[in-house]
């Protein structure tokens, strides 16, 4: 849900990084917040395990620069991908402008990626929202690895609609700005069009 | 059904503000804010500092909506206040319809003060809220959106 402040002249979105464990939202987000200057960023919450498993989410604040005279931030958050925290990533849908669903292309992990992007549309229509409706990129993750799928084939699987695609290898940062940019101007021209 | 976007004006902009000050002087504490239920931060007041209050909004609506849940699986339609004991610093959050208040606070306070202030200040607020829905209301189409104006070149500006 945007926050629009014509007092301080500042519009607030919240991206949601989905996808099943592993599949690397996190480091999205790390990669993010590395090479951000740190005049645009807030800090990098991370609510983790001990083992450095998302445990509720992560969190930063970023933001992009100004449109009509209005600061554009972005509160990016990611979900914990392990199938048994399904009412955390229910919560942290709640008020999403914009979604980013992270698939792993290893071969062994196609099932995976498959129930989670179930697990999203359910979530998201008990949120009110529906996936076909709102700004959403599908990003290929982990295009580095010897045993992937090719992007095809993924897309064949796990396209819900016209959405953009991405392939990306989050560690380096390929295709992880591609992503950002993606669903940020798909929520600013949802503003627009509002 | 989803929530409408918060549409905040300079009027009632200043006075939450007003209403957050005035909480802060007569409950003695450190800062007050207001945060959205999404973890949006709406407005704070109060001795500030080097303290992330981009971070604790996201954090305290975290924990609103854990709790909520946890709420849910007991029968319970959620719980209105939270309180947090440090050994220096507390924390009292409650729940006025889709925003959080805020207050944190320390040894020149007390939870029972907060509390009794916080009550009074969630009517002040309340109101104030009453009057931004109403007003997003009457706006409805009747006013041209500033953001119909964004152009494409606006938002790859963003990107460059």
């Amino acid at each position: 849900m945007t926050f629009i402040n014509y007092a301080s002249r500042e519009i607030n979105c919240k991206i949601v990084y989905y996808g099943p464990g592993l599949c690397g939202k996190t480091t999205n987000l790390q990669y993010i917040y590395d090479t951000t200057a740190p005049t645009a960023k807030g800090k990098l919450i991370s609510l983790a395990t001990e083992t450095d498993r998302t445990l509720f989410f992560d969190f930063m604040p970023l933001e992009l620069g100004t449109v009509r005279g209005f600061k554009t931030r972005f509160h990016l958050y990611t979900v914990p991908g392990q199938v048994f925290y399904d009412a955390s990533r229910k919560l942290i849908l709640k008020g999403v402008d914009g979604v980013v669903f992270v698939a792993d292309s290893q071969e062994e992990r196609m099932d995976a990626n498959i129930e989670s992007l179930y697990n999203l549309e359910e979530n998201l229509s008990a949120n009110g929202y529906d996936l076909l409706k709102i700004p959403y990129v599908l990003q290929l993750n982990k295009r580095d690895l010897s045993n992937i799928i090719p992007p095809d084939e993924m897309v064949a699987e796990l396209r819900r609609k016209d959405e953009p695609v991405h392939e990306a290898v989050a560690s380096t940062g390929t295709g992880v700005f591609d992503t950002l940019k993606s669903v940020a101007k798909q929520v600013l021209t949802e503003l627009r069009k509002s | 059904m989803t929530d409408a976007p918060i549409i905040m004006h300079e009027e009632q902009f200043q006075q939450l503000r007003h209403i957050l000050n005035k909480l802060r002087l007569d409950s003695f504490s450190r800062v007050v804010f207001l945060v959205d239920k999404n973890g949006q931060q709406i407005a704070a007041q109060g001795d500030i500092g080097d303290l992330d209050t981009t971070s604790l909004a996201s954090l305290a609506a975290g924990n609103v909506a854990a709790t909520g849940g946890m709420a849910r699986l007991i029968g319970e339609k959620e719980f209105p206040t939270l309180s947090h004991e440090g050994e220096r610093e507390s924390i009292h959050i409650c729940i006025i319809g889709r925003v959080l208040l805020v207050v944190v606070f320390d040894d020149r306070s007390s939870l029972g003060l907060i509390k009794l202030r916080v009550k009074q200040a969630s009517r002040d607020l309340s109101a104030v809220f009453d009057e931004i829905a109403r007003l997003a209301e009457q706006r409805k189409g009747s006013e041209e959106s500033l953001f119909a104006e964004i152009t494409d070149d606006d938002i790859d500006s963003l990107f460059n």
